[in-house]
């Protein structure tokens, strides 16, 4: 058996060799930053099902599989490869390919002034030329939790760029921008490392798709950590979208920090990827602040969706709001882990979790978890999950007028996952993931065998209920 | 040709056998009504017609203009002209009524070989009909029967069969839980829906609704088996007698 150090042998030289070429040109607090990372991960490594907030989701098969790092240019990639992969009515396009920065594929746009979106390699190196990094260094590895969380650790050693996303006082972006994280191996097993940060200034509103792609079909690790600072009545759309190769791993993790009245909501599709974690870890820190935790999952084969939510109320009236729909076929096993925190002082706190699941075969599996820890006396928090089937009487109504019955069925999943957009504010994200989902769910409808399906019409639904 | 032609058909639920050797035949622009009292098996026979799985038959035979009606998929019945109007409505939250209509509509057009419908061609005559059932046209963009009253969702049934036009329309127990307004509503959606073409089964356990829907067929359902079968003035009598002497007829048959 492999000792945990020859596991992680080539984490270990992707991390020499990321500090070989940056410790000239970095700063000297994002070395530091590097080194506590690494020495974060390499003490623990991946965390294992013992760890409570892994429990449902394995990661040998990630661990033991010998992910390199890919150098910038490595592999090519033609503008006519990403073109199927473009958002209609994008402000601008911001390409990444296995971890690097793309100016050849991107796209700028024409942006307003006081939007700075840029590469955040460039923007630190940029910074020690004499022109302003714009306060990167009081806000990179600032939120995201290195001491608790091992990918974010490695991450934070090993990331070599990402998008940078500087939004001014008061300027108001209509179109989203599109951040296209590309992994393209050309045949070799690729690990990534992006890394976002977002600044949005009080009172500034955009929204962002950050979107995750395979070019081809070998395994990818892409171990992704955005973070996101919210000023004062900032409005920000954070979309995830998961869309790579069923034989690739994604572990994202989006820490948005609300300040006082700032009104951020997150948005995951995840609809690809072997095997998914995508954490989401608001910590609403300013009187008033909102958040909306929007996300649908959507898996058939083997494919594995474990959705980790901490949301953290440390103040006072503040409102969150998680609606998680998963909808799993085949062998898929999805899981959402939803954890609320309220801190003493955090009265008011106004917290609601809603989890729904529909299986559509026998082997499909979900694990839902609500996690509530309130410390203060004043506060709401609601939380219901509920485990179920396609319901025999809607698809015999919806035939019985003619439908025929993938399509019925096609019909009523995408009734179920229309929750979940209808909650998107952002047009042509909202577009855009209309016609990503459209496409998953023909894929999911028309795929079931109607085997799966006579037995549905002698089985009542069981719905698993629970409600506090 | 008759438009349905049903012969000892049988019928089971569970393993329990409910319909036990029903004939019955109707002609195109006939009205049939089918009485009975509850659990004598009207609403397996309107079930077992719209080809629902759960019902499972275990003899005879249903011709629908001569072809297999037992051999077809519910959306193929429907598609062949047979409409179940719901006792229980069914609701479908996220999906609108007008897009789910136009989508019937077209699926039924490309089964008959029709180009589709756009919403242009589709909305004035979605219109129409909603103004013959008194539905307002917010309706439209709302989801399938979610949060109707029991008397809108029965109307919303009678719209759809309006606006599907099919040739064999079930109506089972559309009366029940109707106050008189909505009854007659009801029932001039359905009376303008008749015509040569068209043959309505209109099940039923009271009489009242027979007063709007003239039928030209009374048969009276009695433990699976039709056991008399009359003119109008069949469910007049039956409505001061009960169904009693029907039933005590059926036993007697049974042991005779």
């Amino acid at each position: 058996m492999a000792t945990e150090t020859d596991r992680l042998s080539n984490y270990h030289k992707a991390y020499e060799a990321v500090r070989a070429q940056a410790s000239e040109r970095e700063p000297v607090w994002l070395g530091q930053l590097r080194e506590d990372g690494w020495a974060r991960f390499s003490a623990k490594g991946f965390p294992t099902t013992h760890d409570e907030d892994w429990r449902f989701t394995n990661l040998a098969a990630l661990a033991k599989t010998p992910f390199h790092r890919a150098a910038a240019g490595e592999v090519f990639v033609s503008a006519s490869q990403i073109a199927p992969y473009g958002v209609d009515g994008a402000a601008c396009q911001l390409v990444f390919v296995n971890g690097h920065f793309s100016p050849e594929l991107s796209d700028l746009g024409s942006l307003p002034d006081g939007l700075l979106v840029c590469s955040l390699k460039r923007a630190i190196d940029c910074g020690r030329e004499g022109c302003a990094p714009e306060g990167i260094e009081q806000h990179l590895g600032r939120y995201a939790d290195m001491s608790r969380d091992a990918f974010t650790a490695l991450n934070t050693a090993l990331w070599e760029d990402g998008a940078y996303l500087r939004i001014h006082r008061g300027v108001v972006l209509e179109q989203p921008i599109h951040l296209l994280y590309v992994s393209a191996g050309a045949g070799a097993e690729i690990a990534t490392h992006p890394r976002t940060l977002i600044i949005a200034e009080d009172a500034s509103q955009a929204s962002i798709i950050e979107d995750y792609v395979s070019l081809g079909s070998e395994a990818a690790f892409s171990n992704a950590v955005t973070e996101l600072a919210a000023g004062q009545n900032a409005v920000i759309s954070h979309f995830l979208v998961e869309r790579e190769n069923t034989a690739s791993f994604n572990v994202s993790t989006l820490r948005i920090e609300h300040s006082r009245s700032a009104q951020v909501d997150s948005h995951s599709i995840l609809l690809g990827g072997g095997l998914v974690r995508n954490n989401v870890h608001p910590v609403l820190n300013g009187e008033g602040a909102e958040c909306l935790i929007n996300g649908l999952f959507a898996g058939a084969g083997a494919q594995h969706m474990d959705n980790y939510m901490l949301v953290e109320h440390a103040s006072p009236h503040c409102n969150s709001r998680q609606f998680y729909n998963g909808i799993l076929a085949g062998q898929a096993h999805g899981v959402f882990h939803g954890r609320i925190v309220v801190a003493k002082d955090a009265q008011k706190t106004d917290a609601k979790q809603t989890n729904r699941n529909l299986l559509l075969g026998d082997n499909a599996r979900v694990d839902t978890k609500p996690q509530l820890e309130i410390y203060a006396d004043d506060v709401k928090c609601t939380h219901g999950a509920t485990i179920g089937q396609i319901d025999e009487t809607q698809l015999f109504y919806l035939r019985s007028r003619g439908l025929a019955l993938a399509d019925a069925r096609n019909l009523l999943l995408y009734a179920f996952a229309a929750e979940c957009l209808d909650r998107m504010k952002n047009p042509a994200a909202r577009d855009f993931a209309e016609k990503l989902i459209r496409e998953r769910l023909q894929e999911l409808a028309s795929a079931a065998k109607n085997a799966a399906l006579a037995t549905t019409d002698e089985r009542k639904a069981q719905n698993r209920e629970e409600l506090g | 040709m008759a438009l349905l032609e049903i012969k000892d058909l049988h019928a089971s639920v569970d393993g329990q056998e409910i319909l036990k050797g029903v004939n019955l035949t109707v002609n195109a622009g006939e009205v049939h009504s089918i009485m009975g009292p509850n659990g004598s098996g009207k609403s397996t026979l309107s079930a077992v017609l719209a080809r629902r799985a759960t019902y499972e038959v275990t003899g005879g035979s249903v011709l629908l203009n001569g072809k297999d009606l037992l051999a077809m998929e519910p959306e193929e019945a429907a598609c062949e002209g047979v409409f179940l109007a719901f006792q229980y409505p069914v609701e479908i939250p996220g999906i609108g009524n007008a897009y789910f209509l136009r989508s019937a509509m077209n699926a039924i057009r490309k089964h008959h070989g029709q180009d589709e419908l756009d919403a242009m061609d589709f909305l004035p005559l979605y219109k129409e009909r909603m103004k013959l059932l008194e539905i307002d046209e917010k309706f439209m963009s709302r989801s399938v029967n979610e949060g109707f009253s029991g008397g809108e969702k029965k109307r919303n049934e009678i719209l759809q069969l309006a606006m599907l036009e099919p040739k064999l329309a079930i109506l089972d127990e559309t009366d029940s839980g109707l106050d008189i307004d909505a009854l007659r509503i009801v029932s001039r959606g359905v009376n303008a829906m008749r015509g040569p073409d068209r043959a309505f089964l209109v099940i039923t356990h009271y009489q009242r609704l027979l007063d709007y829907i003239k039928p030209d067929f009374v048969h009276v359902l009695v433990d699976g088996k039709i056991a008399r079968s009359g003119g109008p003035e069949l469910a007049i009598e039956l409505e001061k007698t009960g169904y009693g002497s029907a039933e005590a007829e059926a036993l007697q048959a049974q042991h005779a």
